[in-house]
């Protein structure tokens, strides 16, 4: 029995912590979100890692590790604030494509030259006025918050979860502004778009957001992670009525209610990972649960560790907001709380 | 990742199940150490299945320990509603401590027995100016002769009226620093000058008790460790203790009682579990509880793995576990509506009252054994490594 990492994956965790560390720095994520500068150098410096490559086959040119790597790679994403199509190209689009005939797409994805979209949200959750449907082979219709506004291809889902592929050269892409500028999403619009077909079996679709489910989940638990390790510093160093605030319990009790409620979150994103590959019976309610549950602790962690921070918290000077704002971000992407908790009940039968 | 246990551990599970097939119909159905609760301990001790790791020759069955093999029991035993034998005080905390820091004389004298559930012991800690700060303790202990002369109070001390003897902690060294001056003394609660006045708590049990000593006199070689040592002798105890409070596992039983009442009882003619605010908050739980259950699978990785660091993990038990489990049956409370007020004779009572019960039960577990905000100190400057709070001059 063994639940915990291998040699092999503390690893792949501390190289790309390293890259992350020494490559993308605070200063670099600012310049990507002000638009200063693009997401390319980051994607490409992590391709050199073989990060898009993870989840790919061998037979297309990938290194097939497992969701749990993938997993941790995200973790290390979310702690960094790193930009990039991780969850779009690397985790779901590859999981999708996985599942078809597009092997040569794959080949390039795993390079890192082919960044393959993320148009899920309408079937999750459609709003009005948004949602794509099919006539005669070609889409029309809205998609809102796609994943990477930089994508050559989109992978699309329709409202009855049928997944298409789109070229970008036959839809129109708008880019979106969201809170996280760490990431950059943006609307769909189909307009008779020529589309190629990729699976009309609901279990891809469903598979494909499990994943991006659970690799949002390990981007907060890094993102948490990160906010609480940096509130404990700051406590350790600023001091007031003559100590460190530190010393103060009412201080220590709020890093120690992050440390109780973030650390259960780890053990719950291993095994949703662990349960993706393996567990096929549970692996859809973990995946629900873990989500919704890390979102709560996400946005608890997020708002205390500004708090431990003071002023200081809310300016743009410390950039904390970078941490608070991806989690946010992953808290409403494919499925915010209560959403996935009804959607929990569902899988258990609980929904008359 | 390998969260299977391997072949020699599953043929070990089938031979736990078959005894419980077999034996099931013997095991006491409550708790307590009547005939019945000693028969059917004498028959587990046989089997291995408590005291497993107790040499033979203080009356265990002398098992090598093995981690896996005792996680396989609990939860067979516990997924089969079977007792796993007798518990309490000196069963989980003395004998752990005195195989640890006993004489032989000692464990000679005092663990067979023990886990026999012949000798039952309480535990002497806490006292009305010693809580969360346990190490200012004052009950007193005066060697005079062959003896110690012991004066002072006890408070929090559970089934003191029930226990044979007590194992207590009292100061033998007034000059010492406070944790330097605390001795560990054995003795029987049947000796002149012990007054023990029971303290009713909210759940209307008086399963605690005050306890008075006055001129109590106490053989000198009763001491568990040297003069000045009891607290690194409590604290081996104290280990044990925390390892048992907020286990997961348990929040899992009551997890599927909630499934069950929400799923039968019913309110404007709808079943609780079909109001979508009681639904929500139950899948709430459901997910709080899936957290600490892969917590735990992670901290007995850390024990089987010796390279796996689990501090934190272990550190947040207590804490996140009473807090669910408060949280937990206070949603079956809050969803029976009405239904949640009734108590005791109450003819619409549900599950026996064991909703009302557990939820103060728990508050009790939230402040006993290390409240939630001392576990909050502990995880800061443990887990955290921040600094402790500067003590105010005297």
């Amino acid at each position: 029995m063994e639940f915990g990492l291998s040699e092999e994956q503390t690893l792949l965790v501390d190289s790309t912590s390293r890259f992350l560390r020494d490559q993308v720095s605070l200063d670099v994520v600012r310049k990507i979100a002000a638009g200063d500068s693009t997401d390319e150098n980051v994607w490409s410096g992590l391709a050199e890692l073989g990060i898009p490559a993870l989840l790919i086959s061998e037979d297309a040119g990938g290194i097939n590790l497992g969701t749990m790597e993938a997993a941790l790679i995200a973790e290390v994403l979310g702690f960094h604030v790193t930009p990039g199509p991780f969850i779009s190209t690397a985790a779901m689009a590859t999981t999708a494509l996985s599942a078809s005939k597009r092997v040569d797409l794959l080949s390039e994805m795993a390079t890192g030259n082919c960044r393959v979209g993320v148009a899920f949200s309408e079937a999750v959750g459609a709003r009005d006025k948004a949602g794509v449907t099919v006539t005669n082979g070609k889409l029309n219709g809205t998609a809102l918050f796609a994943l990477d506004a930089e994508a050559g291809f989109y992978l699309v889902a329709t409202n009855q979860r049928t997944i298409y592929l789109v070229d970008r050269t036959d839809l129109e892409c708008r880019n979106l502004t969201t809170i996280d500028k760490t990431r950059s999403t943006c609307e769909l619009v189909f307009d008779n778009s020529s589309a190629e077909l990729i699976s009309e079996d609901p279990e891809v679709f469903a598979r494909s957001l499990d994943m991006g489910r659970i690799m949002l989940s390990a981007d907060t638990l890094g993102a948490a992670q990160n906010m609480l390790d940096q509130a404990v510093v700051y406590a350790k160093q600023r001091e007031q009525f003559d100590r460190p605030i530190a010393t103060f319990q009412a201080v220590k009790h709020m890093c120690a209610e992050m440390a109780a409620q973030l650390e259960p979150c780890r053990s719950m994103v291993w095994y949703a990972a662990h349960a993706f590959d393996e567990l096929p019976l549970e692996s859809r309610l973990v995946a629900c649960h873990t989500k919704a549950h890390i979102s709560e602790v996400g946005k608890f962690v997020a708002r205390t560790s500004t708090e431990v921070h003071g002023g200081m918290g809310f300016t743009d000077l410390v950039g904390l907001h970078y941490w608070f704002k991806r989690i946010g971000f992953n808290r409403q992407l494919l499925g915010a709380p209560e959403l996935l908790r009804e959607e929990a009940a569902k899988l258990q039968g609980l929904v008359a | 990742m390998d969260l299977s246990f391997g072949p020699e551990y599953d043929t070990f599970r089938n031979e736990v199940k078959a005894f419980l097939t077999d034996q099931k119909s013997a095991s006491p159905k409550g708790p307590g150490f009547g005939n019945d609760g000693k028969a059917w301990q004498r028959t587990l001790i046989e089997h291995g299945y408590t005291a497993r790791t107790i040499p033979k020759a203080y009356g265990g069955y002398g098992a090598e320990p093995d981690i896996l093999k005792s996680r396989i029991i609990a939860e067979e035993f516990s997924s089969a509603g079977v007792s796993q034998g007798l518990g309490g005080q000196g069963i989980s905390m003395l004998v752990p401590t005195l195989l640890e820091l006993g004489t032989e004389e000692q464990k000679q004298q005092f663990i067979k027995p023990t886990i026999d559930g012949d000798l039952v012991w309480c535990q002497g800690y806490s006292e009305p100016g010693a809580g969360s700060d346990l190490a200012s303790l004052r009950t007193s202990a005066v060697l005079d002769g062959d003896e110690w002369v012991i004066n002072g109070q006890k408070i929090w001390t559970s089934t003191a009226h029930l226990a044979d003897w007590i194992f207590c902690l009292v100061r033998t060294e007034p000059d010492a620093k406070k944790h330097h001056g605390i001795s560990f003394l054995l003795f029987d609660m049947k000796t002149p000058g012990i007054e023990i006045r029971p303290l009713v708590d909210m759940t209307g049990a008086a399963n605690f008790n005050e306890v008075f000593f006055t001129d109590v006199r106490v053989p000198k070689d009763q001491i568990v460790g040297n003069r000045g040592q009891g607290w690194q002798v409590a604290n081996s105890v104290l280990g044990h203790e925390r390892d048992m409070l907020g286990n997961p596992n348990a929040a899992l039983g009551r997890l599927n009682a909630l499934f069950d009442l929400m799923n039968t009882e019913t309110l404007a003619g709808q079943k609780l579990i079909d109001h979508p605010v009681y639904r929500d908050r139950l899948m709430q739980i459901q997910g709080r509880v899936m957290a600490l259950r892969f917590n735990d699978m992670r901290i007995l990785s850390s024990r089987l793995n010796p390279g796996q660091d689990a501090t934190l993990a272990r550190l947040i038990v207590k804490l996140q576990g009473t807090e669910l489990r408060h949280d937990l049956e206070g949603l079956a409370i809050d969803a029976m509506g009405e239904l949640g007020l009734a108590y005791e004779d109450n003819p619409y009572l549900r599950d026996s009252g064991s909703w009302q019960n557990q939820y103060m039960y728990q508050l009790g577990l939230i402040i006993g054994g290390g409240t939630s905000q001392i576990q909050k100190n502990i995880i800061s400057e443990r887990g955290l490594d921040m600094p402790r709070e500067p003590r105010i001059a005297k």
